[in-house]
């Protein structure tokens, strides 16, 4: 499997998924459980996609400058700054202690 | 906004680049799969595994790609379309945006058109964006040395952020965390992630810590 191949499959899974809601009779989701897995479905992969963004090196788990990073844009969400903001002020951070502090 | 899309974009580009993309995957993706939370989860785990863990990769987009089809039911009523190809364009522009806008107005006209200027407006920022992104990216290099690692858990830590308003969400997010990173040294880069997503069903099959809703509530 080629970076093409993973690109162009994952693209046509999600194309279809949006296909699917139009095609599915819309009672199916009445039902409260399926309506919220779906929800928590989001919440979860996104959940796990932050723990292994920031511990993650490989197959290991690291403590290292993305840590803080992540602890800055949390405190700076909570105080409602904008996401582009955040995001390049957690850039910033980790950057900043690789370079001053030799931090991995 | 118009803002907000435009910064995920950027953030997304850069990221997709990061990851081991080239510029013209990164816009592949945004052109055709079109869905930010699925295209922030492939090139997330691509970037911790590679293209050995492209089966995984795929899974989870395809995961995070299933509240799009919960919401193409809820839009199938309101788009108006009157043929296939205007039904698989409103398809195509179903993502959390256009669906929001759409559900916020009062009268079928306003939502019709909510719905349709929205997905439009963001699919084009979203795509001009992307390539911004990617560009920039490309010029970078290292990407760690500007903490762009760092970055992409901030971004995704944005996406998540509105969704944090009940117990019920809060835990799922906090197991979720702690299964990926315990499973981590354990299992194949992709899996952990894929494993997360069991405590969703399982909490939202039980509704484990949630409310009763009031269909359930009534006999």
């Amino acid at each position: 499997m080629t970076l093409w191949h993973i690109v162009l499959i994952a693209s046509i899974a999600c194309v279809a998924l949006k296909l699917a809601g139009y095609a599915v009779p819309p009672h199916w989701l009445e039902k409260p459980a399926a309506a919220r897995t779906a929800d928590l479905l989001t919440v979860a992969l996104l959940a796990a996609l932050i723990a292994v963004q920031t511990l993650g090196a490989g197959q290991a788990l690291v403590v290292d400058a993305r840590v803080p990073a992540l602890a800055v844009a949390a405190l700076l969400y909570w105080l409602r700054v904008p996401f582009l903001v955040v995001v390049i002020a957690a850039a910033v951070v980790a950057a900043l202690l690789r370079l001053w502090t030799g931090m991995a | 906004m118009g803002v907000a899309t435009a910064a995920y974009g950027v953030s997304f580009g850069a990221l997709a680049v990061a990851a081991g993309l080239d510029v013209w995957q990164a816009c592949v993706l945004s052109l055709f799969m079109f869905t930010g939370g699925s295209q922030f989860a492939l090139v997330g785990i691509l970037a911790s595994g590679g293209v050995a863990a492209g089966g995984t990769a795929i899974a989870s987009a395809a995961l995070l790609g299933v509240r799009n089809a919960a919401y193409g039911m809820r839009m199938k009523p309101v788009v108006g379309a009157t043929s296939w190809w205007k039904t698989a364009g409103a398809a195509w522009l179903t993502i959390d945006e256009s669906t929001a806008v759409a559900l916020a107005q009062e009268d079928p006209a306003a939502r019709r058109r909510g719905f349709w200027v929205t997905g439009i407006v963001v699919y084009l920022g979203w795509n001009l964006t992307t390539l911004v992104g990617a560009l920039i990216g490309d010029l970078l290099g290292d990407t760690r040395a500007y903490g762009l690692d760092a970055a992409a858990a901030a971004a995704f830590l944005g996406l998540i952020w509105p969704r944090l308003k009940s117990h019920q969400t809060i835990a799922v997010a906090c197991a979720a965390a702690v299964v990926a990173a315990a499973l981590t040294p354990v299992v194949a880069p992709g899996m952990p992630v894929l494993a997360a997503a069991l405590v969703a069903v399982l909490v939202g099959t039980t509704n484990l810590l949630g409310r009763r809703t009031a269909r359930e509530a009534t006999p």
